[in-house]
């Protein structure tokens, strides 16, 4: 785990986690990299490179995207709120 | 056959649940999925524990899937809907590998199951029961199945499509980034393949591109619309996807999709391997 580089962080709305959302990882140029639903408790996580990239979220009625500058082996927290 | 034959939307599924002749089928690769919910009178088929043969690597025979689909009740004049997680990856996949086998009338759910949720519908966690059937397969249609050989053989003459991401493409990478299992020995890709990552024929909320936009998707990348093609990726499934985009929707004629895929091909001794961004030219043997 140490040596990995991680984008992880938790979806909510209204301060509730929002659970079955679809995060999606993309590159520095817009390309889809990964995507994952997430848990019961609105936490994704990915495995990603050093870089930049961009954490867009998918949820009934909203998308919200934020940018994330990812360092080797650490990991990068993004909290996403949702719009009420 | 364009797109209007091969999707259908939710609305069109909502108006269809009760229909006795339509059969949803969730195929997902987490499969606690459907145990959790599901659209109301969907069954699952597990695409590893129920289309895989447990002793050869390769599919179920005829027999076994006649066997398999009498059981889920599904019957040969049955219309079979495909929906899943992983923006339809297993859907396509099982759409293909029911095509394969012959049945006649197949769809995929626009959008799968991320779509569906993402639009707020329905669903449940109670599992329907269909009455047993007598299901008769086909031989297996190869026209739209390749095996190693038909890669190796045609290299240089048949286009190849590998919808893995650059990086798998390039040989930086064995395996997507969060499924490192099931590498193979060697990286890179088969030699004069186009790169067209799977994605980029999906929208985010997981429905296909226009046509237009699919046909210049591949084109732009070199891709000859009146060749025969085959696509790959690691093991299969995610050229699936990129089958149905252009064997069903852009009714490309000869599409073949190449189930052994990197994992098998990227394991053979001997074979021609091209690394880097460029599809590299036909190598001699």
């Amino acid at each position: 785990m140490a040596k990995e580089t991680v984008i992880q962080g938790t979806v909510a709305r209204d301060g509730e986690p929002v659970g079955g959302a679809y995060v999606r990882l993309l590159d520095s140029t817009g390309e889809f990299t990964a995507e994952v639903p997430t848990s019961a408790t609105g936490q994704f996580r990915f495995f990603a490179a050093p870089g930049t990239w961009t954490v867009r979220t998918l949820a009934p009625g909203a998308t919200v995207d934020r940018t994330v500058v990812a360092s080797q082996g650490e990991v990068a927290e993004v909290d996403v709120a949702l719009p009420a | 056959m364009s797109r209007t034959d091969v999707l259908v939307d939710a609305d069109w599924v909502e108006a269809h649940l009760d229909d006795p002749k339509v059969v949803l089928v969730e195929v997902d690769e987490d499969t606690a999925a459907y145990e959790r919910n599901h659209i109301r009178n969907a069954i699952r088929i597990d695409w590893t524990e129920d289309l895989q043969d447990k002793v050869r690597y390769d599919f179920i025979g005829k027999d076994d899937f006649e066997k398999l689909l009498s059981a889920k009740g599904i019957a040969n004049d049955d219309t079979v809907v495909f929906y899943g997680g992983n923006n339809n990856w297993f859907a396509a996949y099982a759409y293909w590998y029911f095509k394969l086998y012959g049945h006649q009338s197949l769809r995929l759910l626009d959008g799968g199951r991320k779509k569906w949720e993402l639009d707020a519908r329905e669903l449940v966690a109670e599992v329907p029961t269909r009455p047993a059937t007598q299901y008769k397969a086909t031989e297996q249609d190869r026209s739209i199945r390749a095996f190693r050989d038909d890669v190796l053989q045609g290299i240089g003459t048949i286009g190849l499509v590998d919808v893995r991401s650059p990086d798998e493409f390039s040989g930086k990478l064995l395996a997507p980034a969060h499924l490192p299992q099931e590498q193979a020995h060697a990286a890179g890709h088969v030699p004069t393949a186009s790169n067209i990552p799977w994605s980029k024929a999906a929208n985010d909320d997981g429905t296909f591109r226009s046509d237009d936009e699919l046909r210049e998707l591949y084109t732009d990348e070199g891709v000859d619309l009146g060749k025969d093609l085959i696509a790959y990726c690691r093991i299969g499934e995610r050229s699936s996807h990129t089958w149905f985009a252009l064997s069903q929707i852009l009714d490309v004629p000869n599409v073949r999709n190449y189930d052994g895929s990197w994992l098998e091909y990227g394991s053979l001794r001997a074979v021609p391997i091209a690394r880097g961004s460029e599809p590299g030219a036909p190598q001699a043997v």
